[in-house]
């Protein structure tokens, strides 16, 4: 599903943010990335969205080669990956309805089929009775289900999330991690990264370790 | 997972609730940015994908009259702001459209001018009207002459009487002080400065012939006189069209500022370049077509304003002369051309500031 050869990314002041990276994920997988802040995993997620290109390397997705995409396929190539940001990134100028739905207009849905995976994606994040409602009268938990929700609206063969629990407290990342859970058992490729450590032991799963922009550790547990 | 489709996809709107569960889990079976097919559709490949590019295209028109009304909404939503914005592009719209209004029935006033091309031939006082009378008739003979008419110092002064209102003044006069004229009409292919001035050699030539005067001279001259004034309405409208685009374009700069966020957030979910840029191009086209309209309003207040004193001249000379306005076809063009204007700002401004708006 994804495959990094040899991916160093260095900006142009100099600093490089990852270097020589190798690993690859399985369709279907659930896999975290840790590290400190400043390791590179916010980095690597961006070069997987695109929102960065590597300096060197080369980065397969999908079986797209990223280096080979033009600037004017990638919002295509975007629209197959779901993202969950720490900051949720909704707009609070619409419902939560239309915040949901903006991938679905995007793509060119027809109306109905909008409404339909739009409650369909609320009612899997239990918001279906605040479809109505500005996201920014909701709670911090509620508005990262949101974020949820349109992320995996357009049905994405990938989710990427990034500190997706960063905010919330255990009980409410707990939620969200058995709803990526959910996901993750339907065939989605899952990949979140987070430096909670108490979370990373408590799920179990496959750990990409990042230190100082270097892949350091790539298994179950530490 | 085949079978799990139709039941998905086969459920009515009424029972949407409970599919949220089986959708939401079921996102990922199928290849990537393929749209759910549709059950009744199924089996017919070819008309399936017909279908749903139609689809693809009716959501593609539906999100230009989203785009169209709700940009037209957000100017609504600040009336004053957008008030402004769209006086100042009226302003600048209307100014050389009343010149070219001007312009135009000068030149309208010329042509009438031009059709009634007559050359003036004035007769020493004692030329008899018997002298006058035969070389009206070998004048006439000649080619390059269309018709000759005499008139007569009796008829001269007569009309004179009649046409300037100083009957008693006339009357108080001890001789008639008007020579016999011949008003001729020429016949030339060409028309040229220098057929006239051949024409007007030959008349001259004639001893019983005091002077000739080409009426058509300061027509000539007046009608360069507006072909420059025209540049310079161009030149102007240029100028302001400019005005218009920084105008335009630098609002359309603060508004893409202002949705900075969206704009990122669009992106990132696989929103294309275009689709971020269409409800900016449509603000941008409704400023400009709401200044026009502005503008219209603004010249017909002038017309208005103007015709009256115009007709009350015109009645003076005694001439029918009526101004004309822009007509339904130029108001027209004119809002249609500030459209542009504004859309071409808009234009602009996305491709400096929208498409350098990527999520970092």
């Amino acid at each position: 599903m994804i495959r990094f050869d040899n991916v160093s990314k260095r900006y142009d002041n100099g600093f490089e943010a990852l270097s020589r990276i190798n690993f690859t994920v399985e369709p279907g997988e659930m896999l975290f990335l840790t590290g400190h802040s400043g390791a590179g995993k916010s980095t690597l997620m961006k070069l997987i969205m695109q929102m960065e290109r590597p300096s060197n390397g080369q980065i397969r997705v999908d079986g797209h080669d990223l280096n080979r995409m033009s600037s004017s396929q990638i919002p295509y190539y975007r629209r197959n990956i779901g993202v969950v940001f720490q900051n949720h990134q909704l707009l609070f100028d619409r419902t939560v309805f239309d915040n949901v739905a903006l991938p679905l207009q995007i793509a060119g849905l027809p109306h109905q089929e909008i409404g339909r995976r739009v409650r369909a994606a609320l009612d899997k994040v239990s918001l279906l009775e605040k479809e109505r409602l500005n996201p920014i009268v909701l709670s911090g938990g509620e508005q990262q289900r949101v974020g949820i929700a349109r992320a995996v609206v357009n049905k994405p063969t990938m989710l990427l999330a990034d500190e997706p629990t960063g905010n919330l407290d255990p009980e409410l990342s707990e939620e969200i991690m058995t709803l990526f859970r959910q996901f993750n058992e339907v065939g989605v490729t899952i990949m979140i990264a987070s430096h909670d450590v108490e979370l990373l032991k408590r799920m179990n799963k496959r750990i990409l370790g990042l230190v100082e922009g270097k892949l350091v550790h790539d298994g179950v547990l530490w | 997972m085949k079978s799990k489709r139709p039941s998905v996809t086969g459920n009515r709107p009424t029972t949407r609730p409970s599919t949220g569960a089986t959708r939401g889990a079921s996102p990922t079976r199928r290849p990537m940015r393929e749209p759910e097919p549709q059950p009744q559709r199924q089996q017919l490949g070819a008309v399936q994908s017909k279908l749903r590019f139609a689809d693809k295209f009716d959501a593609y028109l539906a999100h230009h009259s989203t785009s169209a009304v709700d940009s037209l909404m957000r100017l609504l939503e600040t009336p004053f702001q957008s008030l402004m914005t769209w006086l100042v592009i009226a302003i600048a719209v209307a100014i050389p459209a009343a010149l070219y209004v001007g312009f135009a029935n000068l030149q309208h006033l010329g042509e009438n001018w031009e059709g009634s091309s007559q050359v003036s031939v004035f007769l020493r006082p004692e030329t008899t009207n018997a002298r006058a009378e035969e070389m009206r008739t070998r004048l006439e003979a000649r080619e390059d002459i269309a018709k000759v008419v005499y008139v007569s110092p009796t008829q001269g002064l007569a009309e004179f009487k009649a046409q300037s209102g100083l009957g008693e003044v006339v009357d108080s006069l001890e001789k008639n002080p008007l020579p016999g004229t011949l008003l001729v009409t020429p016949h030339l292919q060409d028309g040229s400065d220098a057929a006239m001035t051949l024409l007007e050699q030959s008349l001259i030539a004639d001893p019983a012939v005091a002077d000739v005067r080409l009426d058509m001279q300061w027509v000539k001259r007046l009608q360069q006189l507006m072909i420059l004034g025209k540049k310079m309405v161009f030149g102007l409208g240029g100028l302001l069209a400019l005005g218009v685009l920084l105008v335009i374009g630098n609002t359309i700069r603060l508004a893409i500022e202002n949705r900075r966020d969206e704009i990122l957030v669009v992106k990132l979910v696989g929103g294309t370049d275009a689709y971020v840029a269409r409800p900016f191009l449509y603000t941008g086209l409704w400023y400009g077509i709401g200044g026009g309209l502005l503008a219209l309003v603004v010249l017909g207040i002038g017309f208005f304003w103007v015709s009256g004193t115009v007709d009350q001249l015109a009645a003076l000379y005694q001439s029918n002369f009526r101004l004309q306005g822009l007509g339904m076809f130029g108001s027209m063009q004119m809002v249609l051309l500030a459209g542009l204007t504004g859309l071409l700002g808009a234009w602009i401004a996305v491709v400096r500031h929208l498409i350098q708006i990527q999520p970092r």
